[in-house]
C-alpha cells in the first residue's frame, strides 16, 4: 500500500468506483468499490474469472463507461465527469485501446485502419495537408510491427495475430500515453501471443509506455510489472509479477 | 476526415444501398415524367382554348343579345383602346344539327356560332384549325391533296372547288336517281342562282332570288362544322389501324334547329350548306362547335330591326369577342368595360374565366398526382430508412470501435447522416437525367412500346396530339430533385440518431 501513495508518479486511477449493468429489472452489480493506481510507465495486468468485472475496469479507465460511484483520476485530476467532448478527446490522445478480437474496421485497409485515429483527430481539411507525413508515420509505425507488405490489405485479409498487430499500430498511431489491452493473447496460439507480448514489453520499456493489460492467463499476466487480481467485483490481492 | 472516408466506403460496399439508390431514382424520374407530360398536356391545351376563345369576352345578359355591336366596338375602343387589338361580334345560341347517315336522320345539340370569319381570325386561331387550310394526308402521313386554301387567304363561307365538283356531282347522282325523304323536310331555303360559264363562283355568290333549278347551288347558311360532330373514330378490326368514318363533308347540307330572338323564343329550322370543317384538338369543341355566317344567323333568329330590312337594320349581338395587345392587362380591361357597360345587360369575363371549372379541374389533378408521386418517394424514404437501420445494427461494432479511437456522437451521426445525403443526391441526381430523357425521348419510347406491347400505347385519334406533348420545368425539376435529397436526409437522421447514441461498451460487445 505504502508504494501506491507515491502521488507524483501516478499516472492513472480509479478511486472506490462501483459499477452495476441493469438487465431487465434486475441490477447486476459488476464492481463493487474498486481501487488501483497505475504509476507512469508501469506494465499492470489485471487478472480474474470470467465476469469478475475486469473489462469493465479497463473501459471505466479508459472513460469508454463511466462509473455509477468513485472517480478515475488522470494525474490527480478526475476526468470521469468531463463533458462528453473532452473525454472523446481524452480517447483519442491519452488513450490507445487494443482488444481480444482486435476490433479493426473491415471497410478500411490495413494502413487506414492504422490512421483512423488521426483522421478523427483532425478535420478533414487539416488531415488533407498533412497526410503525407501522417502516412509516412502509418508506414514506419507498420513496419515496426511487422506488417510493412501489408498495407494496402483489408483486415480479413490477415491472421489473428497480424490483426493484433495492426491495431497495436492503431494505438500507437495516436501517440498515447496510457495502452489498455484488453486480453490481446485471448485469441491467438501461444507463439503469436509470445509474440505480442514481446511487442507490448518491448513498447513498455522503450516507450515508457503506461500499459493496463486485462487478461485471464496466469502466465501471459506474469509478464507484467505487476499483477492485480479481481474477484466478484473487488480486488484481491495486489502483487508484484515475478 | 473518417466520415468521408467511411461514408464513401459503405456507399462502396453496401450494395444494398444500390435499392435506395434506385427507389429513389425511379420516384424522381417518374415525377419529372409525368409532370412534364402533364404541363406538356395542360399547356397546350391552354393554349388551344385560349386560340379559341379570344383573350376576353363582353356578352349579352340573355340569348336575344345587345343591339347595335358597332356601337359597342366603338365604346370599347373609346373606354380601353390602347390595349386592344382586335375584336369581333357573334351570335353565340343553343342549336341542333341534324345530317343524315346511312339512311338515317342523326341530331346532334351543338353550339352554334355565328362568326365573322375575317374578324373572328384576328380575335383567336380560327385558319389553323380549318381543314380546307391543311393539306389531305393519306394514312401514311404523306401528302394525299395539297390544301385547298393558302394560309394568305382571309377565311371566308366558299366552298373549294375539289368540294364544289362533288357537290355538283351527288346533285347530279339525286336528280337521275330520287331519294325518296330526300326532299320531304319542305325545303323552302333560298338558293343561290348560277350562270353555266363561271359556275364555281356564282354558285358560292349569295342569290337575291329563288333559283330551285340550278344544280349544287349552295344553301344561304354555310357552316364550319367541329370535326366530331361529322365524324366517329371507327376502331381498327384484327389488328387494322382505328380511322375515323365521316358522315358527311364539305359540299353536304345540313338541317339546323335552333330558336329565333325575342319575348316569345320559336323554333327555327333550315338547310345549311358545310364548306368547312374544323378541329382545333380539343373535344369540347369539336364534338360541339358550329361556326355559321354571322349575317344569315341573325337573319333567320331575327335580330334585324326591322326584319326586312337587312341592308340597313340594326342588327344585335350576344357577345363582343376581344383580343388584347397584352393578356396581362385583362383585368385592367375588365375593370374599365365593366363601369362602362351596364352589368345586367352585359358581362365581361376573360378566357380563363370562361374556362375557369376545366382548368380548375387540370390543376386539382395535377396537385393530386405530385402529391401521390411524392408518396413514391416518401416510400424511397422508409426503404432507406429501413436499409439504415440494418446497416447500423450491422456496424454497431464498428460504432463502437470508431467511439473507443474518439470518435465523438455527432462524428459518428455525421456519418450516416452524410450517407444519406449521398444516396439522396445520387439518387435524385440519376433520376433527374433519366427522368429528362425520358421526356425527350418520350414519342420514340411510345412507339418502342407500341411495337413490343402491339397495342398503341398513346392514341393520337383519342388524344388529338399528334405526338405526346411535354414541357420541362426547371423549378419542378429542382424541387422534385431537392425534395427527394430531403426525404433522404430526414430518413437517415433517426438510423443516425441510433447510431450516435450506442454505448460504446455495448456496441463493443456487440457480436
Amino acid at each position: 500500500m505504502v508504494a501506491t501513495i507515491m502521488m507524483p508518479q501516478t499516472h492513472v486511477a480509479a478511486i472506490a468506483v462501483e459499477k452495476a449493468y441493469r438487465k431487465g429489472e434486475h441490477k447486476v452489480p459488476v464492481l463493487l468499490g474498486v481501487d488501483i493506481e497505475v504509476r507512469r510507465g508501469e506494465f499492470v495486468s489485471i487478472v480474474g474469472q470470467s465476469g469478475s468485472g475486469k473489462s469493465t475496469l479497463l473501459h471505466l479507465l479508459g472513460l469508454l463507461d463511466c462509473p455509477d460511484v468513485g472517480e478515475v483520476k488522470l494525474y490527480g485530476q478526475r476526468i470521469d465527469d468531463l463533458p462528453q467532448r473532452s473525454r472523446d478527446e481524452l480517447r483519442n490522445r491519452v488513450f490507445g485501446f487494443i482488444f481480444q478480437f482486435y476490433h479493426l474496421l473491415p471497410e478500411l485497409s490495413v494502413i487506414e485502419n492504422v490512421l483512423a485515429p488521426l483522421m478523427i483527430r483532425h478535420s478533414a481539411w487539416s488531415y488533407w495537408k498533412s497526410r503525407k507525413a501522417f502516412q509516412e508515420q502509418a508506414r514506419e509505425l507498420l513496419d515496426r510491427v511487422g506488417l510493412g507488405h501489408r498495407l494496402t490489405h483489408k483486415p480479413s485479409e490477415l491472421s489473428g495475430g497480424e490483426m493484433q498487430r495492426a491495431a497495436i499500430a492503431r494505438a500507437l498511431m495516436a501517440n498515447p500515453e496510457v495502452l489498455l489491452a484488453d486480453e490481446p493473447t485471448g485469441n491467438l496460439d501461444a507463439e503469436t501471443g509470445a509474440e505480442i507480448m514481446e511487442l507490448l514489453r518491448s513498447l513498455n520499456s522503450r516507450n515508457d509506455l503506461t500499459i493496463i493489460m486485462v487478461t485471464h492467463d496466469e502466465s501471459i499476466a506474469q509478464q507484467a510489472h505487476r499483477v492485480v487480481r479481481l474477484a466478484e467485483g473487488r480486488l484481491e490481492a495486489w502483487g508484484e509479477a515475478a | 476526415m473518417y466520415k468521408l472516408l467511411l461514408c464513401t466506403r459503405y456507399l462502396r460496399t453496401r450494395y444494398i444501398a444500390l435499392a435506395s439508390i434506385i427507389s429513389v431514382m425511379l420516384g424522381v424520374a417518374t415525377m419529372i415524367v409525368v409532370n412534364s407530360v402533364m404541363a406538356g398536356f395542360s399547356s397546350e391545351m391552354r393554349e388551344r382554348i385560349h386560340g379559341i376563345l379570344a383573350d376576353m369576352v363582353l356578352e349579352a345578359g340573355s340569348m336575344n343579345g345587345n343591339e347595335d355591336p358597332e356601337w359597342q366596338m366603338r365604346k370599347i375602343q373609346e373606354v380601353a383602346g390602347p390595349y386592344i387589338e382586335a375584336m369581333s361580334p357573334t351570335v353565340e345560341v343553343y342549336g341542333l344539327l341534324t345530317l343524315r347517315y346511312g339512311g338515317q336522320y342523326m341530331p346532334r345539340p351543338v353550339t352554334l356560332v355565328g362568326i365573322d370569319p375575317v374578324t373572328k381570325a384576328k380575335v383567336g386561331t380560327l385558319v389553323e384549325h380549318l381543314e380546307n387550310y391543311k393539306p389531305a394526308l393519306d394514312e401514311n402521313g404523306r401528302v394525299a391533296r395539297p390544301a385547298e386554301f393558302s394560309r394568305d387567304e382571309p377565311p371566308g363561307w366558299n366552298l373549294p372547288r375539289t368540294y364544289m365538283e362533288y357537290r355538283r356531282l351527288r346533285a347530279q347522282e339525286q336528280k337521275a336517281m330520287p331519294d325518296d325523304d330526300e326532299d320531304d323536310a319542305g325545303r323552302n331555303d333560298e338558293k343561290a342562282p348560277a350562270d353555266p360559264s363561271d359556275l364555281l363562283k356564282q354558285l358560292n355568290d349569295l342569290a337575291e332570288e329563288n333559283h330551285d333549278e340550278v344544280l349544287g347551288a349552295l344553301m344561304k347558311a354555310r357552316l364550319y362544322v367541329g370535326s366530331q360532330i361529322i365524324s366517329f373514330p371507327f376502331p381498327g378490326k384484327n389488328g387494322e389501324k382505328p380511322r375515323t368514318v365521316w358522315m358527311c363533308q364539305p359540299g353536304d347540307d345540313v338541317m339546323i334547329s335552333t330558336v329565333s330572338a325575342g319575348k316569345s323564343p320559336e323554333a327555327r329550322n333550315f338547310h345549311a350548306t358545310i364548306v368547312d370543317v374544323f378541329k382545333s384538338g380539343m373535344s369540347e369543341y369539336d364534338s360541339n362547335l358550329v361556326f355559321m355566317n354571322l349575317e344569315e344567323l341573325q337573319r333567320i333568329r331575327g335580330m334585324i330591326d326591322p326584319p326586312d330590312d337587312p341592308e340597313h337594320g340594326v342588327r344585335s349581338v350576344t357577345s363582343i369577342q376581344i383580343k388584347l395587345k397584352n393578356f396581362a392587362d385583362a383585368k385592367l380591361v375588365a375593370d374599365r368595360l365593366q363601369a362602362a357597360f351596364p352589368p345586367g345587360f352585359y358581362q365581361i369575363r376573360t378566357w380563363e374565366q370562361k374556362q375557369g371549372p376545366l382548368l380548375a379541374a387540370v390543376d386539382v389533378e395535377s396537385t393530386i398526382l405530385n402529391v401521390l408521386l411524392f408518396m413514391i418517394i416518401a416510400v424511397a424514404g422508409f426503404g432507406i430508412l429501413a436499409i439504415f437501420f440494418m446497416i447500423v445494427v450491422e456496424k454497431t461494432r464498428d460504432i463502437g470501435i470508431l467511439k473507443s479511437l474518439g470518435a465523438s456522437s455527432r462524428g459518428v451521426m455525421s456519418i450516416f447522416v452524410s450517407y444519406g445525403l449521398s444516396l439522396g443526391m445520387v439518387g435524385s441526381g440519376v433520376g433527374v437525367v433519366v427522368g429528362l430523357l425520358f421526356v425527350r425521348y418520350i414519342n420514340e419510347i411510345e412507339r418502342g412500346l407500341t411495337v413490343i406491347t402491339g397495342r398503341k400505347v398513346f392514341d393520337e385519334t383519342i388524344y388529338y396530339f399528334p405526338s405526346i406533348p411535354t414541357r420541362v420545368d426547371a423549378f419542378t425539376v429542382t424541387w422534385v430533385a431537392a425534395g427527394a435529397v430531403a426525404i433522404a436526409i430526414m430518413a437517415s437522421i433517426l438510423p443516425a440518431r441510433r447510431a450516435a447514441r450506442l454505448h460504446p461498451v455495448q456496441a463493443l460487445r456487440h457480436e
